[in-house]
This record gives structure tokens, C-alpha cells and sequence, in this order.
């Protein structure tokens, strides 16, 4: 016997959330329990050892730290990026807007190529660096750094973008007629209501970031315990046939990724209290 | 404070939005610009507030030109149409929004006293821990106001505040408002495109066309002896027909029956009220037959009805006692017009009755 049918505005409920649910196991829970459970082949004892070598701590350190310090330098980047395509009109703006979307498109062990031929001692940005500043950028932790600039930028561009675009100026001249000044309007006004947008983009950049390969093993130099990023410990354990080694670290990130996006989401929460 | 708006010009590209803007604002006063969309009334309230610029002329309050003054050191209080409220910040932030921006910024017990006082003023209390999405569009008015009138300001600007409440709370809320400015006699200019809104609420109406003030008046002039056929067509219910002066008549394009009037002859232009044309049982001998096509307000003592005339639908009264019925038969009067006269825009009001 069935009851009433209840009235639902959207029609399909039980068809979309059950595709939606496959897809979402079939391409990612599974493949992520498979990781979870990979690493216990070497029993607890095993995965202790295993990641707790030294050179594991260097390379999650220095994945997690560079993809933080790229991510936090990327923030007001992005930002002005977004301001200066959603603000201003100049000639060439379409083309800006479009390179900003490169680092997308672009394979990423090329970008890591053509940073590293420029970047390098004897580039042409790399030599002029060293030589004023005795700084040398690619194969240290700076490359790294630079790289995931890169790779990270687009991704808070376009998440500030439509926030700004939507917010309109209401707001500013609001603030103006109330005898803000410009910075104080910018501050008070401006920032607060892009925050939750720039929170997610710089935890897009971060996440992306974290995981991010191709471009970096180019420029990192890859020294073990200075600049070997976690992801290419992962690949040097599988060639040693070390799968489950490999799986640990794969774990050792997967848990530190979700431990940040969980806290991040937490502030995400409070910047949006009070909004539907 | 006085408000003086001298030949104030706005251009932008090659149309103008203002041209050549004169208006004056006595202290205390409430005045509506009104105008269809497009004739240039939010972009006078944006200069006044500072947001725009001026081509030419200048505006003076209290007498200082206010030329080259920035919004933020005008004091002059705006509520946006669509309130502009800060949306990640509480209803009580956004009311003490002008006051932390201060330079002489007040204690914050001073700050929480004055935000609290201007809650009660506006009647909403009770919500100054919610944020603006909690609330609904008529409370946001009111917080939109309150943080208008947070900083005192010399003049108060309304930018068509009531458009996006429902009709009900509307009048309420214009009563309200008006009230509120009797209170606290803060110059007023409301900005809006409802006729209605305008009369009722400001002193003195300024009517707008195509970049110019075409009049300034009370409501009741405005309707009386409008300056030119815009003015007339656009405040009232006013019929606009085509007519021809001939021998001090003017004689309709539709079959009606023709009016006494003092114009030369020629091409002329006449409004028609409601109140000015009444319809009556029977066929009348010649000119004046219509056909009622519906009637309303069959309660109060002049029921209004639509009347189809020559094939056109014409707003109408009955005539006390009249009995008419929806499809009858039935003789038309028209009892007074207004006609404007082919030579440029002179009006000459005041057509009298014809015995027919």
C-alpha cells in the first residue's frame, strides 16, 4: 500500500541522487578506499616505519608548506586579476581574461619545462636573479613555489571573478555616502563580502596545489630532504615496486588534504553566517 | 538645509541625461522628482549625492557649491533602491556603518546608543542581530534608512525605496516615511516613476522629461493647470485626444461632442478625466453615443465605467442616477477638458460644457 504521493517542486529525485551517487562511488570512493586499505598490507608496524623516514617528513613538509606559501601569495593576485578584468576596460582585457585560464589548458609538465628553461642559472630571468640577489629560483624550494603560482592562479581568478561581478558598486557607493573613505570602504565593505569567495578559491589553489606533479619535478631540482615534493616520493616508491609504501604516503596526504579542507570549511561556515 | 541645483548639465557619450537642470529645495522640505524611466531623475539624485558628476552647473547646499566635493563629505543621506545594505554584516553593523567610519569615530557604548535609538525610530528593535538576508524586504527598508539617517544628514535622498515592496505594505510604509520627515524635518527628494507615490508624499512634485524639469508644483497645481501635454498626460488618468479648433470649438477626431474653447484654430490637443466625462442612459441626439464596456465601484457615488467610443475605450463616470448596464447604449458629455493648442505648448485650459 502506498501512502499519498508527496508533492516534490523537483521532479527526479531518486533517478539524479542515484546516478549521482554511483558516478560518485565508481570514480571516487572506491579508488580512495583502495588507498585507504593498501598501506595495512605492511601492518601498522609497517606503515609507522614506513612514513616515518625522515625523507617522508621533508617531502610532506615541503609539499604541504610550498602549496600553502603559493596559495597565500596567489590571494591577492588573483584578486587583483579578477579586479582588474571585472573593473576596469582597456584594450586587450579579453585577451587577459583568456590567458588567465592558460595554466588550465596548458599540460603542466610544459609549463614546469619553460619555468625552469627561464628560471634557471643561466636563464633569462634566473641569471639576472642570481647575480642581483644571489638567490637562485629553480631546482630549490623557490621553484616550487613558483610553479604552483602557476598552477594555482586560475583557480582563484575565477572564483573571485563572479562573485565581483555580481556584487556590483550598490555597496561601495552605499559606503561612500556614509563618508567611507576608499580604503576603508575596501576593507569594510569590499573584502568581507569577497571573503567566502576567496576562500575558496585559495583552498581550489591549495588543493590543486598539494597534488600538483608535472610542472614541479621539472623545476624542483628533486634533491631528497630540500626539494622532493611528496607526490614524486610516491612515484619513486611505486618504480621500487613498493606499492604499499607508496599507498602510505598517498595516505599520509590524503588525510592531511582533508584535514586542512575540513578546517577551511570550517571558516568558510563562519564567513557566511547570515547568508542563505 | 537649502538645496540649490543651478543649469546642471550631464552628458554621457553623445546623450544627455540632464539638460540644464534648475530646481531649489527649501529647508525642510520634501520634494519628489518624477519621471518615466530614462528622463533623468536617479542621475540627478546621484549628483546631488555625489556619486556623479556634473558637465555644467553646479549644486549648492546651504549655499556652498558642492562642485568637486566627495559623496563621502557631503552628508547626505542615500537609500538605494535596492538598499544596498552590507550583506555579510548584522543589521545593527550596518546602521553603525557611518558611525565607525567617522573620523571623530564616537565611543562604542556612544555608537551601540545611537544605533539602538535609530532601530526604535524605524520600529525594528528587534532585529539588530539579524542580517539582512534574515529580514524581509520591508524591514530592510527600514534599516536602509536608519543607516541613512545614522550620519544626520543635511538632506535625505530616496531612489525609488518603496518599488520593491508589495502594494499593501507600500502605503503603509509612504505614510510611515512622510510622517517620519514631519518628525524629524530632514529636506527630502524622492526619486520615483508612481505618480501616486509622488502626490502623496511630497510637498512639491518636479516633473521630469527627457533630461529637464517640465514643472515643479504641488500635486494639486500639477493636476489643475498642467504646464504642458507631457505634464498632463502623465499625472492623472488622462485620455490624450487628437482634436481641430474651429470658430473657439474643438472638435474630436472620435464622435464626441464638441467643446468651447479660448485656442486659435488649428490642430489641438485635449485631456480627458475620468471625472470630466459622464456618460448617461439613452442615445443622445447626434454626437456622444458609446457603448458601456464595464462598470466598477458600482458602491461609492459615481460609479466609474469604461466607455467605448468611435472604437476607442475612454475612462468615464456616470451621471448621478444614471442606470447603465455592461453592453448598454448610452449617451456621452464631456464636462471639461484640457487643451493644448498646436503653437508650441501653451495651455488653455478649461473647456465648458456644450448643450447638445
Amino acid at each position: 500500500m502506498r501512502g499519498p504521493a508527496r508533492v516534490v517542486a523537483i521532479p527526479g529525485f531518486g533517478l539524479t541522487m542515484g546516478i549521482t551517487l554511483a558516478w560518485l562511488g565508481l570514480i571516487v570512493v572506491i579508488p580512495l578506499a583502495a588507498l585507504v586499505i593498501k598501506p595495512w598490507e605492511l601492518g601498522v608496524g609497517g606503515v609507522i616505519a614506513s612514513l616515518s623516514e625522515p625523507r617522508v617528513w621533508a617531502a610532506l613538509r615541503l609539499s604541504f608548506g610550498t602549496a600553502l606559501l603559493a596559495a597565500l601569495i596567489n590571494l591577492p593576485l588573483g584578486l587583483l586579476l579578477a579586479w582588474v578584468i571585472v573593473r576596469l576596460r582597456f584594450p586587450g582585457r579579453a585577451l587577459l581574461d583568456g590567458a588567465v585560464d592558460l595554466p588550465f589548458a596548458l599540460p603542466t609538465a610544459v609549463a614546469g619545462i619553460a619555468l625552469t628553461a627561464i628560471f634557471a642559472p643561466n636563464g633569462w630571468l634566473g641569471a639576472p636573479i642570481t647575480a642581483l640577489t644571489g638567490w637562485q629560483v629553480a631546482f630549490t624550494p623557490a621553484g616550487i613555489v613558483l610553479a604552483l603560482m602557476f598552477v594555482g592562479l586560475p583557480f582563484i581568478v575565477r572564483t573571485v571573478e563572479p562573485v565581483l561581478r555580481d556584487m556590483g558598486r550598490d555597496a561601495e557607493e552605499a559606503a561612500a555616502t556614509l563618508g567611507a573613505t576608499r580604503p576603508q570602504t575596501l576593507w569594510r565593505v569590499v573584502l568581507p563580502a569577497l571573503a567566502p569567495a576567496l576562500l575558496t578559491g585559495f583552498a581550489l589553489s591549495f588543493a590543486r596545489s598539494v597534488g600538483e606533479y608535472g610542472s614541479v619535478i621539472f623545476i624542483a631540482g628533486n634533491l631528497p630532504m630540500v626539494s622532493e615534493i611528496a607526490p614524486l616520493l610516491i612515484v619513486i616508491r611505486l618504480e621500487q615496486f613498493d606499492y604499499a609504501g607508496a599507498a602510505a604516503v598517498g595516505l599520509a596526504m590524503l588525510t592531511l588534504s582533508f584535514g586542512v579542507l575540513f578546517l577551511l570549511n570550517l571558516v568558510q561556515r563562519w564567513l557566511r553566517r547570515g547568508r542563505r | 538645509m537649502s538645496i540649490e541645483v543651478e543649469g546642471v548639465v550631464r552628458r554621457f557619450g553623445a546623450t544627455a541625461a540632464l539638460e540644464g537642470v534648475s530646481l531649489s529645495i527649501a529647508s525642510g522640505e520634501f520634494v519628489a522628482l518624477l519621471g518615466p524611466s530614462g528622463s533623468g531623475k536617479t542621475t540627478l539624485l546621484r549628483i546631488l549625492a555625489g556619486l556623479e558628476g556634473t558637465d555644467a552647473g553646479r549644486v549648492l547646499i546651504e549655499g556652498a557649491d558642492m562642485t568637486g566635493v566627495p559623496a563621502r563629505e557631503r552628508r547626505i543621506g542615500v537609500v538605494f533602491q535596492h538598499y544596498a545594505l552590507f550583506r555579510h554584516m548584522t543589521v545593527f553593523e550596518n546602521v553603525a556603518f557611518g558611525l565607525r567610519v567617522r573620523r571623530d569615530r564616537p565611543a562604542e557604548a556612544e555608537i551601540a546608543r545611537r544605533v539602538r535609538e535609530l532601530l526604535a525610530l524605524v520600529q525594528i528593535p528587534e532585529l539588530e542581530r539579524r542580517y539582512p538576508e534574515q529580514i524581509s524586504g520591508g524591514q530592510r527598508q527600514r534599516v536602509a534608512l536608519a543607516r541613512a539617517l545614522a550620519i544626520e544628514p543635511r538632506l535625505l535622498l530616496l531612489d525609488e525605496p518603496f518599488g520593491a515592496l508589495d502594494a499593501l505594505v507600500r502605503k503603509d510604509v509612504r505614510r510611515w516615511v512622510r510622517g517620519l520627515h514631519d518628525r524629524l524635518g530632514i529636506s527630502t527628494i524622492l526619486v520615483t516613476h508612481d505618480q501616486e507615490e509622488a502626490m502623496e508624499m511630497a510637498d512639491r512634485v518636479a516633473v521630469m522629461e527627457k533630461g529637464r524639469i517640465v514643472q515643479c508644483d504641488t500635486a494639486e497645481t500639477l493636476l489643475r493647470a498642467p504646464a504642458t501635454p507631457f505634464v498632463a498626460g502623465f499625472l492623472g488618468e488622462a485620455a490624450r485626444l487628437t482634436c481641430r479648433v474651429r470658430d473657439g470649438r474643438a472638435h474630436f477626431d472620435l464622435p464626441l461632442p464638441p467643446v468651447e474653447v479660448r485656442l486659435p484654430d488649428g490642430p489641438a490637443l485635449a485631456f480627458l478625466r475620468p471625472a470630466g466625462l459622464v456618460l448617461h442612459a439613452g442615445v443622445g441626439p447626434g454626437q456622444g453615443g458609446g457603448v458601456v464596456r464595464s462598470i466598477r465601484d458600482a458602491t461609492e457615488a459615481r460609479s466609474r465605467a469604461v466607455v467605448e467610443v468611435g472604437g476607442t475605450l475612454l475612462d468615464a463616470v456616470l451621471a448621478p442616477g444614471a442606470r447603465l448596464e455592461r453592453g448598454a447604449p448610452c449617451r456621452v458629455e464631456v464636462q471639461s477638458a484640457l487643451v493644448f493648442g498646436a503653437d508650441g505648448a501653451r495651455a488653455e485650459a478649461e473647456a465648458v460644457l456644450l448643450a447638445t
